[in-house]
């Protein structure tokens, strides 16, 4: 067994040994809902900004405060405009590049001390409220799987590639792993 | 005289104290150094520091401790290793207690064979230990503000050093056939947030390897027991602990903390994302702010060096504020993205002194200083701050942070 270990490259052979099992939908269900910025992964249902204004006041607003101006947890609008500015101010409104993103973390993540309390329906409300605090959407807007990968984010395109080594001698020339 | 032989312990030191040159100790102190005549403590199972060892984590205060981070005492750590009970902390939403007999890694999305894994299944395979050092995106954030950390805990701890052991993924992504076309691996742990971040599939085909291990027994729990995604070189939040999911896809996931979170905004307004490497950098811990040099006399002036992207080839030295610098020398073996603890033998001499070290890894990068980092990044990029930190030793041998 030994000797065969190390003659043959393991990583070469597949399957294995069938080591482990094959997942089940169950199991592959029971993980977070991942959703991607085109919207894969997410989930049946829909939400209004009425709807996630009272579900923000009974769930949210005691950390994030009553207009999601920021307590225990961050504030959740503001800040457009400021990111090239000496102070920027990094929310939800001014900084993350996709809508997709706050349903998937506030399904995952909010709130904080009770995370995965939501239904789907309240996360896409949540989710409309929070994007209606911002001016990104309209207050009628509904947010459901179709709607919300449609949003575009104010600072969409404010994302760039790291560019690093930016700093020091030779630093252009080194080659990137 | 007489010739006379120890005959006791006392005897010992009391001449040891006499050949030293020193003054004799006075029988009550050799009394205090003697074996006492009751017994210790007996054998025990799991073992505890001496109670006359403080050396803690720090953490600010906060209403929602669950999220937040505690630092290394790097000032107190000596050699190249931090004990798995001082590294470093950063969770998002507690640290969860999980049953090893309970917890599954599951590997799906792009791959013909979704994979469902115990424990015992992981633990079966071949092993790889590797000695690395773990830092945190945000390590060093403090230094990016003219105010800087005043110590080296609250400024440089939020990196550690381990013996990392656990199972190749290229392995386990070869057992699950990745597909065609799939390019990122979305990670996911099973803390209440269930930490998420995308991985680029090259560097989980490179040298990603899934933990178990850490310093010779299992992964503490805050550091992800009881399987933690470890990525070589890269920012401690993209190691994913408590992992439970591997899911292959096609683009990344713009997760909340890869955009929101751990993206380094430049002076542009534009924000640098997927800036996952630590880049080389290194810090003296003696002496360092908060600590006093005794008096004028020889020192040893020592530190700690690393690099996310290899070995660390040189570390100099400046005891004059930066105008001149002295190689260190290196404690060997030199191991990849590991600390590298460098040392300098020093004359105080009284005279104030501004001290600082710089680190040269294998890529040839050299460690930059804070001005030279703040003229390109501006000083509200919160990540990724690995430049020199300078301390000033004054006349009285009082140690401080150096306000820029
Ligand atoms: C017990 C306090 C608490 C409650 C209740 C709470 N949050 Fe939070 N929230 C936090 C904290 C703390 C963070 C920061 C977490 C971190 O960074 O690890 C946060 C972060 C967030 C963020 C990310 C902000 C950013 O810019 O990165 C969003 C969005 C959010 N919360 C939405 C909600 C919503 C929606 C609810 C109600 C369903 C909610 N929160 C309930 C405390 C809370």
């Amino acid at each position: 067994m030994v000797a065969l270990w190390g003659a043959v490259p393991l990583a070469a052979q597949s399957p294995l040994s069938g080591v482990g099992r094959t997942a089940t939908p169950e199991e592959i269900r029971g993980l977070g809902l991942a959703i991607g910025p085109d919207g894969s992964g997410l989930p049946e249902g829909s939400g209004t900004v009425a709807a996630g204004r009272e579900l923000f006041a009974t769930h949210c607003s005691r950390c994030h405060g009553p207009k999601g101006e920021g307590e225990v947890g961050p504030a959740l609008l503001g800040g457009q405009g400021t990111l090239a500015t000496a102070k920027p101010f990094k929310t939800v409104g001014s900084f993350w590049p996709y809508a997709t993103t706050l349903w998937d973390y506030i399904n995952r993540a909010m709130p904080f001390d009770k995370p995965g309390l939501l239904k789907p329906p309240e996360v896409y409300a949540a989710v409309a409220f929070i994007l209606n605090l911002n001016g990104i959407i309209g207050d009628g807007a509904v947010m459901d799987a179709s709607s919300l990968p449609k949003v575009k984010m104010p600072n969409r395109d404010g994302f760039v590639a790291d560019t690093r080594p930016d700093v020091g001698p030779g630093a252009p020339s080194r080659p990137q792993p | 005289m007489k010739p006379s032989f120890p005959t006791s312990r006392r005897d010992i030191l009391r001449m040891g104290a006499a050949a030293m040159g020193g003054t004799l100790l006075s029988e009550q102190e050799a009394l205090a150094l003697d074996t006492p005549g009751t017994l210790g403590a007996p054998l025990g199972p799991y073992g505890d520091r001496s109670p006359f060892e403080k050396a803690v984590r720090w953490r600010r205060e906060s209403k929602t401790p669950e999220t937040g981070s505690s630092f290394t005492p790097l000032q107190d750590s000596v050699g190249t290793l931090t004990p798995s009970s001082l590294h470093y902390e950063r969770h998002h939403s507690g640290i969860p207690t999980i049953d090893p007999a309970r917890h599954r890694l599951v590997i799906h999305g792009m791959v013909d064979r979704p994979l469902s894994l115990s424990m015992a299944d992981i633990r079966r395979l071949p092993s790889v230990t590797r000695t690395m050092v773990l830092e945190c995106g945000g390590n060093s954030a403090s230094e990016w503000a003219a105010t800087t950390a005043p110590d080296v805990q609250r400024s440089f701890g939020l990196a550690s050093c381990s013996e990392w052991t656990g199972v190749s993924l290229p392995l386990l992504l070869a057992e699950a056939r990745v597909r065609p076309g799939a390019s990122w691996v979305i990670a996911e742990g099973a803390d209440a947030c269930r930490m998420e971040r995308s991985i680029p599939l090259a560097k989980a085909l490179d040298d990603a390897f899934l933990a178990y291990g850490q310093n010779g027994e299992a992964l503490r729990p805050a550091q992800g027991y009881p399987l933690r995604l470890r990525l070589p070189g890269w920012e401690g939040n993209a190691n994913v602990k408590w992992l439970h999911s591997l899911k292959l896809t096609d683009q990344p996931y713009m997760a909340r903390d890869e955009t929101s979170k751990y993206s380094d905004l430049m002076p542009d307004g534009k924000a640098r994302i997927f800036s996952y490497r630590m880049e080389a950098k290194s810090v003296i811990t003696f002496p360092s702010g908060g600590q006093t040099v005794p008096g004028p006399g020889v020192y040893e002036l020592t530190g700690l060096a690393w690099s996310g992207l290899g070995r660390i080839e040189r570390v100099e030295i400046t005891t004059d504020g930066g105008k001149t610098w002295t190689n260190a020398k290196l404690q060997e073996p030199r191991l990849p993205i590991a600390f590298t603890r460098f040392r300098l033998p020093w004359r105080f001499d009284g005279r104030e002194a501004v001290i600082a070290s710089r680190a040269t890894d294998e890529t040839g990068y050299l460690q930059p200083s804070r001005e030279a980092l703040v003229a390109v990044r501006g000083t509200n990029s919160v990540y990724h701050f690995n430049g020199m930190k300078f301390w000033r030793v004054r006349a009285d041998g009082a140690v401080s942070n150096v306000e820029v």
